[in-house]
């Protein structure tokens, strides 16, 4: 059996929107370190909730509870400050949200900035071209690094957001459905993206989309109305889903 | 068909007839206050009874303008602005993002209020606040007064275009790593910054023309002054002193008109600015 390296790990993970109902069900599991897991499911099914307690955005709301452990290099994030986890855990969300009324350049430095750290300019100039080269944007957008973030059409704000997200050298990058509001041609060139990208970052990605799981994770979580029914390979899960629950959801019966 | 008609004309009437008395108002104010505008009512402050007699007497056009009162106006929305317009950010952005705490709705209520406080009271109120421990009327005053009346203008515009900006731009400012405070300064209020500045310029708008609060705290004063801490004129108090001055009545068109023109410059240019930051 060869070796693996966890980096970040489940431990009962619970979260809830109100006291009567669970969103997420005693999640357990175990990330590897430089993969891409992907987390699978119907709507509603606690996905993206589980994606967000990892890095603490449910603290942002008073009434959501989370519950058991999630460990980041053994660590339990639940007892670390937000801003700490924040900057390990890099995420992209659904709809790209580049900052609108800062340029392109300013885009990628914005968790510097926000961070209040200040840098040379130098080290400005490197970071910016590193990371944009990283999302493959560089070649499109060195000319107009000035202008607005929201000058670039859905599929480069989405690499945008990414180059922003990895910035800040995170540990783990966190995905919440990030090709769904984009065209097939931009999903594909943002899952190559992510292919190249797992050298340097774990990523963990929900989506909606089976084939997309396929195609670019080695590790697939498939989730069914707050509980993690079934993880592991990727390959294995869609040639022999264990569970009753997955076969149905990857054959299309339900969803 | 013919019911559509009559529809559509009855329509067309009744928007006309409303549209008569604003019409009616610009007309008149620009067809008698046309005519005074020189370029010595602009730099000139108001004359004095007996050069007014004396030029009456010639037949001569009444000298002086209103230059006092445009730079006490100035000096005065200058001061109330600079302070109105943190305050009532701050106050925005501590509504809009605490819209459940119940201190935060205690302070919306209070909002509501003082917007609907008629000015009378808040000019009493300066009064009693201002005037009296200065011992006399004053610039400062004055500002106080107008500032009062800025306030909620600003708070209510700051929070509710704070609200309407989409969720996603402050969790993704706050999963970079940054604290509240720096994604409120760097993120969330430079992406509402149209409309901030436009409820800032409403705000102004909306306090240039006060007179009430003027009178109890500026009071007046009959030449150009810069002087913050002794009482000081301002254009709506010089239209009030002109209405009061058989000599002087003429000049109330020329001040008016001003007025109307600097608000309808403000209000437009507030426009203009705001449909080019959402582009």
């Amino acid at each position: 059996m060869e070796s693996i390296t966890p980096i970040l790990e489940f431990k009962k993970t619970c979260v809830s929107y109100t006291k009567q109902t669970m969103a997420v069900k005693y999640v357990s599991a175990t990330i590897e370190k430089n993969t891409i897991t992907a987390i699978m499911g119907p709507s509603g099914c606690g996905k993206s909730t589980l994606l967000r307690a990892v890095n603490l955005m449910h603290n942002l709301y008073p009434n959501i509870r989370v519950d058991g452990e999630i460990l980041l290099n053994g660590e339990n994030i639940l007892s670390m400050e937000p801003i700490d986890v924040r900057r390990r855990i890099g995420m992209v969300f659904q709809r790209p949200a580049p900052f609108p009324t800062m340029s392109i350049f300013d885009n990628v430095l914005s968790g510097y900035a926000l961070n209040g750290i200040r840098l040379s300019k130098e080290e400005k100039m490197q970071t910016v071209e590193r990371c944009l080269k990283s999302v493959a944007l560089w070649n499109e957008v060195k000319d107009v690094l000035n202008k607005k973030g929201t000058f670039l059409s859905g599929g480069q704000q989405q690499r945008l957001c990414i180059a922003r997200a990895l910035a800040m050298k995170p540990d783990i990058l966190l995905m919440d459905e990030p090709t769904s509001a984009l065209d097939p041609i931009a999903t594909k060139h943002i899952e190559e993206l992510l292919l190249e990208l797992q050298k340097e970052v774990t990523i963990l990605i929900v989506t909606h989309n089976m084939g997309q799981a396929k195609r670019i994770s080695s590790k697939s979580m498939f989730m069914y109305l707050g509980e993690l029914v079934e993880y592991g390979d990727t390959a294995t899960m869609f040639s022999n889903p264990t569970d009753e629950r997955t076969k149905e959801y990857l054959t299309g019966k339900v969803g | 068909m013919v019911k559509d008609k009559l529809m559509l004309w009855s329509i067309c009437l009744l928007a006309t007839l409303t549209v008569v008395p604003l019409l009616a108002i610009l007309g008149e104010v620009l067809l008698r206050g046309y005519d005074q505008l020189s370029w010595t009512f602009f730099t000139e402050p108001t004359p004095t009874a007996y050069k007014t007699m004396e030029a009456i007497k010639t037949g001569e056009p009444i000298p002086g303008g209103i230059a006092n009162g445009i730079v006490g106006t100035m000096i005065m929305l200058g001061m109330a602005t600079v302070v109105a317009i943190p305050l009532g950010i701050l106050c925005g952005a501590f509504l809009a993002e605490n819209n459940k705490n119940s201190f935060a709705q205690f302070v919306s209520y209070l909002t509501d209020l003082l917007q609907g406080t008629p000015s009378v009271i808040i000019s009493i109120i300066t009064y009693i606040w201002v005037v009296v421990p200065m011992k006399g009327y004053s610039a400062i005053a004055g500002s106080a007064a107008l500032c009062i009346m800025m306030l909620p203008l600003i708070i209510r515009s700051t929070e509710e275009t704070l609200k309407i900006l989409p969720a996603s731009l402050k969790e993704a400012g706050l999963a970079l790593g940054g604290n509240k405070a720096r994604v409120m300064l760097k993120v969330q209020l430079p992406a509402a910054f149209g409309g901030i500045f436009t409820g800032v310029l409403l705000a102004i708008s909306r306090v240039i023309g006060e007179t009430a609060p003027l009178m109890f705290t500026a009071l007046g004063c009959s030449f150009i002054r810069f002087a913050v801490d002794k009482p000081i004129s301002a254009v709506p108090l010089l239209i009030w002193e002109f209405f009061n001055d058989p000599n002087l009545q003429e000049l109330i068109w020329g001040a008016s008109l001003f007025l109307l023109l600097f608000v309808l410059t403000l209000n437009l240019s507030s426009k203009y600015l705001a449909k080019k930051w959402n582009q």
